[in-house]
């Protein structure tokens, strides 16, 4: 049997959240999101989580495993140890209900960041019509390409917690993954990652890379960006970029 | 009742996957003001697991005719033809269309987009990215959405039932999941792109979202569902959860053997044999997706499965393709199946089994997505616009939801514009009074537990309608069903609150889920043949064209069990054969 903890907060009955402690009679092959379905079918149907596709890839269920932010799809009964395991919402991010926590503070850092392709008529282009691309341009960008919106990383964050516009590290490494692809030439959005809300606001202390469950490194991304930001003002004659 | 909010669009989407985005896109460029409502945020939306790629001709050895050819072949011939012309013509400039705003896919050494070898198709040309390729193309559409200021997104509405007043849709009706206030939404035109029903089975290659809501709801409000009794099962998920196993694992070389290690589909008539790592086109692992669930079967009958704690398998063989060929192709397959069972496939096999993957049935459309009912439209998975007939072939789909969530959405956009007649008062109260009823369901007392009800429907599913099925069988799962259909009005909620009532939510689910297993079961126990995914071990064993080259339609009933019509199969330039696969596939190919 298995012990968890649970953070509990009801909006329209609970003043502040509060813990709860439910046995789950699982599998050790079951996920915590397993664990979560069990109690709210035979336990308490109030409980409430967001998640879909149990295989780490919808983004939907994250939540803090004593203390550390974990997608629950990836958290198998398993791993969890003897004692009670404390489940509890993503940090840093309003609390709606139980383990959901508000997602449209995200997205309003991810739009602004201006996270779509804006390509030129000029790139050479391919037999049926594609802009042409080598596996080693695409190897510039295809990591902070696999950034899923878990926002794992804004619970690791301890900036996103003191500086509320600070965008934050899967914005700002989605940002990353637009300026380095060799098809984009959307150099404006640059501008709005530069600042002490953009990479200037990061203090590289790289949890955010630690939490990320699909191997994003946005503390990598953000240094690029520095680096790019800090060279756009040093003459190139000196100093090479590495993106030229 | 609390207070209705009223909001007005142009263009109404229901989904926010791939048809519903490249459907509000479309609708946005053509001009016009688009609502675009998902039950979850639109990144969660299941085309995300998609994994393997989306089909497009794009070789020079390839031809729009061979793509037409495996399709209708791999389908039985229960294709829409003129579909099916469509979709293969379209299909190669959606995917280059996607490229140019950012998608990802995987290249060759010279920057041209890489195709891959896939089950059922005769040459290579599913355009991948990895083995994520849904999540790469549902991140770029969501991504180009969030830069058009014409598309509204209401992230985590539930749309309760589609608003239809003589045979014109007006708008829906919807549930703010958030706060639990109703809301109506008005529009000249709506488009359906809510995705399939994979959860009315217990095992399943499907998130949790995928209940069949849509579908419930176009039932509901009077159109049939068309081929219903065909639903995919992929022969390789993993057991006990059901995550999928990409059919790329066979496309890039790997291979299937038996508890005796054994190539065994070459006993299925999928051989010759061919050597590891060197996969052929059509042939042994590069089957279609039913033929091969259908050797399991046999394969777990004889014995010849391998016991696993989570039910029985057989392996997926990947050691051979290599530790770098694996993580460039398969990095996601890696990390699944050393988080879920413990194997990284470059030091042992896999094991996986069939498992319900997909919805080839849906709500009937032409070819231009429209429905019988005026203002209302369909694409994707919830759709059933002809291509798929009585199996998919894999990586049809992805390119299917921007085929023709594309095309729903300039036919939405073009109705909006000439404007259509504004929703009747008796439409509206009719609407106040669906609105009421829901709310009135929070906490209702009963005796039915949810839970038990929805794995109960699972589980008669799995048993009933299945790889193989029996007229008996099928006639108790329907009986059963029936029955548990009725039940769902006794059940018990025992959430009051409005915000995030989630319970209420999955109750409305599992009544679409309900209606759409009734609909799965009644098509199956009516068709007396096998073809494709619908094969029956009892007197109906064969094809039988005479009597079933047609397509089924089931009507709406409010209880008992619904009524079948069959309806015809458009065949334009390929009249139905024998499907033949493996060496006889390859007679008279280079």
């Amino acid at each position: 049997m298995t012990v968890l903890e649970i953070q509990r907060y009801l909006p329209e009955s609970d003043q502040a959240p509060r813990w709860q402690r439910y046995e789950v009679e699982g599998e050790p092959a079951w996920s915590l999101i397993d664990a979560l379905g069990y109690i709210k079918d035979h336990v308490d149907p109030t409980l409430a989580w967001r998640a879909s596709c149990r295989m780490g890839m919808c983004g939907s269920c994250g939540v803090l495993v004593d203390g550390v932010p974990r997608l629950g799809c990836e958290v198998f009964l398993r791993d969890l140890p003897d004692r009670p395991a404390r489940i509890a919402p993503l940090a840093h991010l309003p609390v709606e209900r139980d383990l959901m926590v508000d997602t449209e503070g995200y997205l309003r850092r991810l739009r602004a960041v201006e996270p779509w392709l804006q390509p030129s008529d000029a790139d050479p282009v391919g037999p049926v019509g594609e802009r042409l691309q080598t596996p080693a341009q695409q190897a510039k960008y295809l990591e902070t390409a696999q950034c899923i919106g878990c926002m794992l990383c804004y619970a690791a964050c301890p900036q996103v917690a003191v500086n509320e516009p600070f965008l934050g590290p899967a914005a700002l490494a989605a940002a990353h993954r637009y300026l380095s692809d060799s098809r984009d030439h959307g150099h404006a959005r640059r501008g709005s990652v530069q600042g002490l809300q953009g990479v200037w606001g990061c203090t590289l202390v790289g949890t955010c890379s630690e939490a990320c469950p699909k191997g994003v490194d946005p503390a990598a991304a953000i240094q690029r960006e520095k680096v790019r930001g800090a060279l756009s003002f040093v003459p190139s004659l000196f100093v090479r970029g590495e993106d030229d | 009742m609390r207070e209705i909010v009223t909001v007005h669009a142009e263009v109404l989407v229901i989904g926010g996957g791939g048809a519903g985005l490249r459907a509000a896109i479309a609708a946005a460029e053509s001009g016009a003001r688009v609502a675009l409502l998902s039950k979850v945020y639109p990144m969660r939306s299941h085309t995300v697991a998609a994994e393997g790629g989306a089909a497009g001709v794009a070789q020079p050895e390839d031809d729009l005719e061979a793509h037409f050819r495996d399709t209708v072949a791999g389908g039985d011939w229960l294709c829409d033809q003129s579909a099916v012309s469509y979709f293969v013509a379209h299909a190669t400039a959606e995917l280059t269309w996607l490229e140019h705003h950012g998608c990802p896919w995987s290249r060759e050494p010279d920057g041209r987009v890489a195709v891959r070898k896939f089950g059922g198709m005769k040459r290579a040309r599913t355009w991948f990215a990895a083995d994520k390729s849904g999540f790469h193309i549902l991140q770029t559409l969501f991504h180009t959405a969030l830069a058009l200021p014409s598309i509204d997104r209401f992230d985590e509405f539930f749309c309760t039932g589609l608003l239809v007043h003589d045979g014109v849709c007006h708008g829906v009706m919807a549930l703010r999941i958030s706060t639990g206030e109703p809301y109506l939404f008005l529009a000249p035109s709506v488009v359906l792109a809510t995705g399939g029903a994979g959860r009315v089975y217990r095992f399943n290659t499907n998130g949790s979202i995928v209940t069949g809501d849509g579908l419930a709801m176009a039932w509901r409000a009077g159109l049939p569902l068309r081929d219903m009794e065909f639903v995919q099962v992929h022969p390789t998920a993993l057991p006990g959860s059901g995550v999928l196993i990409t059919e790329a694992c066979r496309g890039e070389g790997g291979i299937l053997l038996n508890a005796e290690g054994r190539r065994y589909l070459q006993d299925y008539g999928l051989g010759p044999e061919t050597p590891p790592g060197q996969p052929r086109n059509k042939t042994m692992e590069l089957g279609p997706r039913d033929r091969l669930s259908q050797a399991f079967w046999h394969e777990q009958r004889a014995g010849r499965t391998v016991p696993s704690p989570r039910g029985d398998a057989v392996h997926l063989d990947l050691r051979h393709l290599g530790a770098e060929r694996l993580a460039e192709r398969l990095p996601l397959i890696c990390s699944l199946s050393e988080k879920h069972v413990g194997i990284h496939p470059k030091d042992a096999p896999i094991p996986v089994r069939p498992a319900v993957h997909y919805t080839m049935g849906g709500v009937p459309t032409s070819v231009d997505t429209s429905t019988a009912i005026s203002g209302l439209y369909a694409a994707g998975e919830c759709a059933s616009v002809g291509l798929h007939g009585a199996n998919r072939l894999g990586s049809n789909s992805l390119a299917e939801l921007l085929v023709f969530g594309r095309a729903a959405g300039e036919r939405a956009a073009a109705r909006a514009r000439a404007g259509a007649p504004p929703p009747p008062g008796s439409a509206l109260g009719h609407a106040r009074e669906h609105l009421c009823a829901i709310q009135a369901l929070r906490a209702k007392k009963g005796t039915v537990r949810l839970a038990e009800l929805r794995d109960a429907m699972g589980s008669i599913m799995d048993e009933c309608f299945g790889i193989y099925r029996l007229g008996p069988d099928m006639e108790r799962g329907l009986s059963r069903l029936v029955e548990l259909r009725e039940s769902w009005s006794d059940l018990e909620l025992r959430d009051a609150s409005e915000r995030f009532n989630t319970e209420l939510i999955a109750a409305l689910e599992l009544s679409c889920a309900l209606d759409v297993a009734l609909a799965i079961g009644a098509s199956a126990a009516a068709r007396k043949e096998s073809r494709g995914s619908h094969q029956r071990l009892d007197a109906f064993s064969v094809r039988d064209d005479e009597r079933f080259l047609a397509h089924s339609l089931v009507d709406y009933a409010e209880s008992g069990v619904p009524a079948i019509r069959y309806g015809p199969v458009e065949i334009t330039s390929y009249p139905p054969e024998e499907r033949v696969y493996g060496g006889e596939a390859q007679v008279g190919d280079s």
